[in-house]
């Protein structure tokens, strides 16, 4: 008899934001120029350099924390996080410890540790098979991404699913780009995500051993690697074993985890205050300022989606916190008009079912071509079916849905547009039983006389055109 | 035979080159051919030739730096194997501003290894020698600037004062030292020992030249050193005879125990002078004084332990061959490019971070710094400037020290309590006496500690004095 074990998942994010310097340095940000370009003193941690903290960097961090409703501190300090590794020059991470920028806040259900700020390291290469800097055969070093200033958000371990990790990210990721303090995008290393995971016994509280899962630099991967991660944890507590805590490494490709390293070989980072460095004090000014540049947030967004525009809950969320979504849906509505907002909603997820995660107002979709096939299917000059058929063109080649209505001859038949009533009537003929049940009141059968007419009309048929005219022609 | 242009101060050249009296390319070059010459150990690079007069209110009297302070295509090796051969690519702010003022870069001085000790023998490039008997210690770790100013071989220098690396050496040397308040000079380009404590300053003839080079080090803070500070007030040429009104302090906790008779009766002497020339002379308390050291050899290390980790052998310096792997390298390297004082530093400063000592260690000796500035600034309520001793012994012979670390670290004992409450402390020439065992006698250093920013009226205070005390150091110069 088996225990059932329910997950439990913490995610730490590291963001890096689209500041024009680095966080302790006047080197701009670096977008794939040759290695080691764009270097100073500063970032490669020459003797003598000092840093000096980037107030812009601050900004965001600010706007970030009053976003996610954290408490932000009066006065916040830097520590040194001291280890050795080639990626990190001055062999310490200028990061924060016990006095963060912000404290608490929450997102969708899910509350949240702390926000701080710290700085990236630098870039390594390793040449040679093993793709490690053990038994490579050389690791060379790039300087040019060390010191991009980061904000780091860490979760209360709440989540208790990969889809559900995978979602909250997502509107954690919406929330972060309407900000507009970083690029977020997860294949590019400016969203990176981290997971805490650990398994107990279902319905209890106490947390069971947790493992660190680095190197899921997608969405799928970050649900993937977590998903094999439960697993791996399930099959080693159903066989009586014990989960070690240890950092492990995701290979995507492979679906594989392995071991970094074990909580024994967890290092000692000692770390003490930056003494390069003063204490940030934030002032009024610096709050209030950071209030006035965050716009309207994906939740505010989504519940003016749900009180002004009528959608349902989820579909608002959903549009609201994927920043590309609600941009593309509100330019859709724009042009269709407000009251079709919820059509629009639909035919949107229609289009995303076939994008997948992929920026709408990147395909060939226009918001106005979305706007008039939803136009075309209220006026019911195409049918659903139809429709999705024109809409499966618009992906395919762009184009307008009014000609590909009338090039592929997917416009309805009515009853005028000669023809349907015949069909209607051929398939009674062929179906006296059916027919006879509807008769009697079975009004459940008049399904088995609509298929083969929308099978014979290639469904252009219109389906409650249809009923009319079979319940005309049995004359009921 | 001396030529007359290197008898005088670097005030007195500055002057003279204003009056057109003096050849600015003349007087660089007759002390670039001095230093060539060095026989202390004082210099690690001497330049070639002298550079273009900029001007300036320093008027082209040429500099000697300390080794630590980067100088771009210059050597600046911290007296570390681990740099040997390190030119930086940038200048540090201080020699920048003084290279602008008219203080071109003659010749970058010998050190302990990364500012770590009391007597200069910690140096990769061997130790210097004091002027005064060669057979003994300058001290340290600003010893080759020290003993170059005092030896003549070099008008003026900066140095660095960590916990006294400025003051003790100038005391030992008979020479003027100076550690402004912490903040007052940009340590941008000075190679850290411990971050928190680390401040530039002159090392100078006479006082003069303390306060005129002292004025083109301090000014607008350096916005590339974010814990600098705006000086808020020109630092001004002293010329006060008298001490009327001043309040002098003596702690008791730092003017008697484990301090030699020739150094206390030098400093007896002179806080009779002050009375002369019109201080009231009274005891007063630093309570947690005594402790400073136990606090500064927890704290210093602590951070010289992060702040050396990026000696890696990975993109600058020494990097050991031959290694297999990755931490093979990073061991050898410091292995082989520290020195056995730095190592020790390095090893009691990572400790005392670890985790489950941080609190005991570190934690409590920042308490007990705290303290020690609460001590002063009570002290400061009701007097002008604390003074004692600036060394509790004078100059040392080669080699008397340097199996025990404790003794040597006791050399700090009356320096470090200024270095941990960040005020300004300066140490001038008061005498000379003889070692314990008899012998030669050899200068001794008075020290003057006051409030953050009181430079100008410790600069006049000093003056007054030396000018009542007559110091000659003229002997030992070459």
């Amino acid at each position: 008899m088996s225990i059932e074990y329910e997950p439990v998942i913490g995610l730490e994010i590291h963001v890096q934001l689209k500041t024009r310097t680095r966080m302790f340095c006047g080197c701009e940000l670096s977008f794939g120029e040759p290695p080691n370009t764009r270097t100073c003193p500063v970032c490669l941690g020459l003797p003598g350099a000092l840093p000096v903290a980037n107030a812009r960097a601050i900004h965001f961090a600010l706007m970030i924390g009053l976003a996610l409703g954290s408490e932000i501190a009066e006065r916040s300090i830097f520590h040194r996080k001291n280890y050795f590794y080639p990626d990190l020059p001055k062999g310490y991470q200028i990061s924060q410890y016990d006095e963060p920028l912000c404290r608490g806040g929450e997102l969708a259900g899910v509350r949240l540790h702390r926000v701080h700020l710290e700085e990236d390291a630098a870039k390594l290469i390793h040449v040679g098979e093993s793709g490690r800097i053990h038994g490579s055969e050389q690791s060379i070093v790039d300087f040019n991404r060390g010191g991009t200033p980061l904000v780091e958000i860490v979760t209360e371990p709440e989540l208790s699913s990969p889809e559900q990790a995978r979602e909250w990210l997502t509107l954690l990721r919406g929330t972060l780009r309407s900000l507009g303090v970083s690029d977020v995008n997860m294949e590019e290393g400016s969203l990176r995500a981290d997971a805490n995971v650990s398994l107990r016994p279902h319905g209890t509280q106490e947390l069971g051993t947790k493992t660190e899962l680095k190197n899921m630099n997608s969405f799928r991967f970050l649900e993937r690697g977590v998903a094999a991660e439960i697993e791996r944890q399930r099959a080693i507590l159903d066989g009586g074993g014990e989960i070690d805590q240890e950092t492990l490494h995701f290979e995507p490709s492979t679906g594989a985890i392995t071991s970094l390293r074990s909580k024994e070989e967890a290092q000692d980072y000692r770390y003490f205050p930056e003494p390069d460095l003063v204490p940030i004090a934030i002032t009024v000014e610096m709050l209030a300022a950071a209030q006035a540049a965050i716009g309207e947030l994906p939740s505010a967004r989504a519940e003016r989606y749900e009180l002004e525009l009528g959608l349902g809950g989820d579909a608002a969320r959903l549009l609201a916190f994927r920043a590309e979504l609600g941009e593309y849906f509100e330019a859709t509505v724009a042009a269709a008009g407000i009251d079709h907002a919820q059509q629009v909603a639909n035919w949107l997820a229609q289009l995303v079912g076939r994008i997948g995660d992929a920026d709408p107002g990147a395909t060939n979709v226009t918001p106005a071509a979305l706007a008039q096939l939803v136009l075309l299917v209220a006026a019911r000059d195409v049918n659903a079916g139809a429709a999705r058929e024109v809409l499966d063109a618009l992906v395919a080649e762009g184009g307008d849905p009014r000609e590909i209505v009338s090039t592929r001859g997917l416009g309805s038949l009515t009853a005028d547009d000669g023809g349907l009533a015949e069909i209607v009537a051929a398939a009674i003929a062929a179906d006296p039983d059916a027919a006879a049940k509807i008769r009697s009141g079975n009004e459940k059968a008049i399904g088995a006389l609509i298929g083969p007419v929308m099978r014979e009309t290639r469904g252009r048929a219109d389906g409650a055109e249809v009923t009319r005219l079979i319940r005309e022609q049995l004359e009921l | 035979m001396t030529p007359a242009a290197l008898e005088l101060t670097a005030s007195q050249a500055a002057a003279a080159i204003s009056r057109g009296e003096l050849d600015p390319l003349e007087l660089f070059e007759l002390y670039r051919e001095r230093a060539a010459t060095d026989r202390l150990g004082a210099f690690t690079w001497v330049a070639d030739v002298a550079p273009q007069p900029s001007g300036g209110p320093l008027g082209g009297v040429p500099l000697a730096v300390k080794d630590l302070f980067c100088t771009a295509g210059v050597p600046s090796q911290a007296g570390s194997r681990i740099l040997e051969g390190y030119c930086p690519p940038y200048t540090a702010t201080v020699v920048e501003r003084l290279a602008a003022a008219g203080a071109p870069l003659l010749a970058k001085t010998n050190q302990d290894e990364f500012a770590m000790g009391s007597s200069n023998e910690n140096s990769a490039f061997g130790p210097v020698r004091n002027p005064w008997d060669r057979t003994r210690v300058p001290g340290g770790s600003s010893g080759g600037s020290a003993a170059a100013v005092a030896a003549g071989l070099a008008p003026w220098a900066i140095g660095t004062d960590t916990g006294g690396s400025i003051r003790q050496p100038a005391a030992l040397c008979g020479i003027v030292g100076l550690k402004p308040t912490y903040g007052a000079c940009s340590r941008y380009g000075m190679i850290a020992f411990a971050s928190s404590l680390d401040q530039a300053g002159p090392l100078t003839r006479d006082v003069s030249d303390a306060a005129l080079l002292l004025s083109q080090m301090v000014g607008a803070r350096d916005p590339r050193d974010s814990t600098s500070l705006d000086f808020p007030e020109p630092i001004t040429l002293p010329r006060r005879t008298d001490l009327q009104g001043v309040r002098l302090g003596v702690p008791s906790e730092l003017s008697g125990d484990g301090i030699e008779p020739g150094v206390l009766g030098a400093f007896q002497a002179t806080l009779e002078l002050a009375r002369q020339l019109g201080a009231s002379v009274e005891p007063c308390a630093l309570p947690h004084a005594p402790d400073a050291l136990a606090a500064y050899y927890v704290l210093a290390p602590a951070e010289c332990s992060s702040n050396l980790a990026r000696f890696d052998g990975v993109r600058f310096g020494y990097r050991a061959p031959d290694a297999a792997d990755l931490t093979t390298m990073y061991t050898r390297t410091r292995h082989d490019g520290f020195g056995t004082e730095v190592k020790r530093r390095i090893m009691l400063g990572t400790y005392a971070l670890s985790s489950g000592y941080y609190d005991a260690y570190y934690g409590r000796a920042q308490r007990v710094r705290t303290k020690i500035a609460d001590d002063f600034a009570s002290a400061f309520a009701r007097f002008d400037f604390v003074v004692m001793p600036t060394a509790p012994g004078v100059a040392f012979e080669l080699g008397a020290k340097t199996a025990d670390p404790l003794a040597m670290y006791l050399n700090d004992f009356c320096t470090v309590p200024a270095s941990l409450a960040g005020i300004p402390a300066m140490s001038i020439p008061n005498g000379l006496a003889s070692p314990p065992g008899g012998g030669t006698p050899l200068p001794v250093g008075f020290q003057l500690a006051g409030p953050a920013f009181s430079e100008n009226r410790m600069l006049e205070v000093a003056f007054a004095l030396e000018q009542a005390l007559g110091f000659d150091g003229s002997a030992v110069r070459e």
